[in-house]
């Protein structure tokens, strides 16, 4: 009793010991925070990282791919049947994105998707990334095709018509013209090549894809100070891709409609990615293997009417896309899929496998973030550790008189070491509430420093997100104050051994 | 009321006794001896004044008996049984029980209050829990000693807001609030002047008649020390005589 009673009446009185666990308490404030953005930020990047990529990838070792995704995907269904949720095939190929804005043409190296969007959406949903649906001119709800909104129909027929207009000047007058720059209604005006003869007819390509939002805008400052998104390309304007044909070196070129920006935060996918339809892609890249016809197609302008007469069953397929029931049964199905699958056609990954540097990085990053952190409160340790040498010796009369008074070694040694825990709850408490609370107002607090020093601490145009984002685990703060006690407690047995050890005549003798 | 009769040793059991105690303290690479085979023994009941100048031996010989600090050689004996080769912690037990200590610089603990001083044997003598049941009961105890010693009013003060004989009166107050068998007192007059230092002594004689409380009084004061039953006579570590006190 006399010491919890005594431990309790030191914490009260001695105010020095009280400033050297404001080191505990900080320690445990800023690992709390810096955890909870980066646990927030790596989970917001992982379900980024998943909205594009599927559970477990199965792709083709070349990029010519293999024929017959749907007999594959039956394949697939009867090995690992029960694990599957949904499945679907995607040609995956690199290619060079050209466009036109103001007059110069823009080159992007990008990474060309064929997808069927309502299968890709079902193994990773993707539909939230999509522009319509972020602005709400499409329900979220909606499944996932390739027609134009009224909108973007809308400025499509702009578009084309300032397309006629441009191959009118440009037949009667050799020379490149700058001035429709200024026209004021295509003001994000681009098209693939002019010797592409630009099609006169309404309708959208063949081709469609929805595109990286990073790859055709770029944020800039306005002039009262706020980040803008300035868009070069929206819904509805022709754009062109190129890429590598199936079976040949050769490069293919033809011209798509865009039919939707999508922006899934993660500016590695938005600045690189572009979603085309896949049976427009297999009949460009001559991946029919049923319509030796589109190779022509390919080679030539593409068919304007629909796609109605191609089908990606018929075509082959880079990679097979599969969602699982459960996550944590990835091992088993990988196991299973590799056994049976040729490893010489197919290699099969995980979707963190496939993302292992970026991942690894983010964990490596955090977890000496975390030894460094947790160095301060060692830190906070050692000068626990000074401060109660200091009051042991302040105190040695009166361990003299506890021990005379019949209390054990242990006693005296617990009084100290209990004294030691109540700093480190006490200091870590209150860590973790400032902590907590600093997480809570992460964006508030950010604000602030943002006005109070006019530079932008979070730049949202870097980010491309609106909020730090932040997530709190319970076992991360339980751990994080933890340790905080555990090294209070340390640093105070060896001034509590100290304390023991005093021979009570001679700490009685002690003035 | 003083009982000093002629042969009142021999009615007396032995209740505490020294039996050729050395202690020597190393300074350095010397060892310099504080007691040279004393032999000294206390009645039950009785009054026993130690004497003898500074340095004389007399606070060690109490240390000593009070299992503060071991004998290089010699024992210790509690009504026959040696007590001071027992183990550590059947010492703290003793020290605990057995022993009431005063000292000369009263030795309070500056954090706690009067009362919370006074309770600290019975604390320490219980565990947490034991003493959060019976809390009540103890409170009651340390009351009626604090009433004993005359500091009723003072029971929220801390130490350095009592004067000297109060807080010499408040570690007699804890010295005996564990019901002990024997008070060691080491100069409990020391530090007071004259008129407070009375105040203590007939406070200890009053315990010694009325409760019959064994006290081992240590002092180099002539006066006080007349008040015991008996004096022993120390000199450089040694027992120059007894003599019965007046």
């Amino acid at each position: 009793m006399y010491k919890l009673l005594l431990s309790g009446r030191y914490l009260r009185t001695r105010f020095i010991a009280l400033a050297s666990i404001i080191s505990v308490t900080l320690g445990v404030a800023t690992m709390i925070v810096v955890n909870s953005v980066m646990s927030g930020f790596s989970t917001q990047m992982k379900d980024r990282i998943h909205g594009i990529l599927s559970d477990i990838v199965v792709e083709s070792i070349s990029t010519d791919g293999e024929p017959d995704p749907a007999g594959e995907m039956a394949r697939i269904q009867s090995l690992i049947g029960e694990h599957v949720v949904a499945m679907t095939p995607t040609v995956e190929i690199y290619g060079l994105l050209t466009f036109e804005h103001a007059g110069e043409h823009f080159h992007r190296p990008v990474t060309i998707i064929g997808i069927d969007p309502e299968g890709k959406n079902a193994v990773s949903p993707m539909s939230s990334y999509l522009q319509t649906r972020q602005t709400g001119e499409r329900s979220l709800d909606e499944p996932l095709d390739w027609e134009l909104t009224t909108a973007a129909e809308q400025h499509r027929a702009r578009f084309l018509e300032l397309e006629r207009f441009k191959v009118e000047a440009m037949l009667q007058s050799a020379g490149p013209d700058a001035g429709h720059i200024e026209d004021p209604f295509a003001p994000t005006g681009t098209v693939a090549a002019p010797e592409v003869a630009a099609p006169p007819s309404d309708a959208p390509l063949q081709g469609r894809v929805y595109i990286g939002a990073s790859l055709v805008s770029f944020p800039f400052t306005d002039s009262n100070g706020e980040t803008q998104i300035w868009s070069m390309v929206d819904p509805g304007t022709d754009v062109s891709l190129s890429t590598l044909k199936a079976g040949t070196p050769e490069i293919c070129r033809f011209p798509v409609t865009v039919v939707d920006v999508f922006q899934s935060g993660m500016s590695e996918y938005d600045s690189q990615i572009v979603f085309c339809n896949l049976e427009a892609l297999q009949a460009m890249r001559g991946m029919m293997v049923q319509a030796p016809g589109s190779l022509a197609a390919a080679q030539s302008s593409p068919d304007l009417t629909g796609s109605t007469t191609l089908d990606w069953r018929d075509g082959s397929f880079t990679s097979i896309q599969i969602k699982l029931t459960d996550y944590a049964n990835a091992p088993i199905v990988m196991d299973i899929l590799r056994r049976e699958l040729d490893p010489r056609k197919f290699q099969i990954r995980t979707w963190e496998q496939k993302q292992g540097p970026l991942l690894e990085a983010v964990a490596v990053e955090s977890a000496i973030l975390n030894v460094l952190l947790f160095l301060i409160i060692a830190v906070a340790g050692f000068g626990i550790l000074a401060i109660f040498y200091m009051i042991v010796v302040e105190k040695t009369r009166d361990i003299g008189i506890l021990k005379a008074l019949g209390a054990s070694s242990q006693g005296v040694m617990s009084i100290f070491l209990s004294y030691g825990l109540s700093l480190g709850v006490v200091g870590s408490g209150a860590g973790v509430v400032l902590g907590l609370t600093i997480v809570y107002y992460i964006n508030e607090i950010e604000d602030g420093i943002s006005a109070l020093t006019g530079q932008k601490v979070f730049d949202e145009t870097i980010y491309y997100f609106k909020e730090i984002p932040t997530s709190v685990s319970p076992w991360m703060v339980l751990s994080v104050a933890g340790g905080a006690i555990a090294i209070a407690v340390l640093a105070s047995v060896l001034p509590a051994r100290r304390a023991a050890r005093l021979h009570p005549v001679q700490a009685l003798r002690y003035e | 009321m003083l009982e000093t009769i002629p042969f009142r040793m021999s009615t007396r059991q032995t209740h505490i006794a020294a039996v050729a105690v050395s202690k020597a303290y190393s300074k350095g690479e010397h060892s310099v001896p504080v007691l040279r085979g004393v032999d000294a023994s206390v009645g039950r009941g009785e009054f026993l004044s130690i004497v003898g100048q500074s340095g004389s031996g007399k606070s060690t010989l109490l240390h000593v008996l009070g299992l503060l600090d071991a004998p290089n050689s010699g024992e210790v004996r509690l009504q026959g049984k040696r007590i001071d080769d027992l183990p550590a912690k059947t010492r703290d037990e003793l020290r605990n029980r057995l022993f009431g200590f005063v000292f000369q610089f009263y030795h309070l603990l500056p954090e706690l209050t009067l009362l919370e001083n006074v309770l600290t044997p019975l604390m320490i003598r219980h565990s947490a829990w034991d003493y959060w049941k019976q809390r009540y009961d103890f409170r009651d105890q340390a009351m009626q000693m604090i009433e004993t010693v005359g500091l009723g009013h003072r029971l929220k003060h801390r130490p350095s807001e009592l004067s000297g004989g109060e807080m010499q009166r408040a570690a007699i107050a804890r010295s005996l609030v564990g019901r002990p068998e024997i008070l060691l007192a080491d100069e409990p007059t020391g530090n007071l002047d004259a008129y407070t230092s009375r105040e203590i002594t007939d406070l200890l004689k009053k315990l010694n008649d009325e409760q019959q409380l064994t006290i081992i009084l240590v002092t180099h004061d002539e006066s006080v020390a007349r008040l015991g039953h008996r004096i022993v006579r120390l000199s450089e570590g040694r027992c120059q005589f007894l003599e019965e006190a007046a």
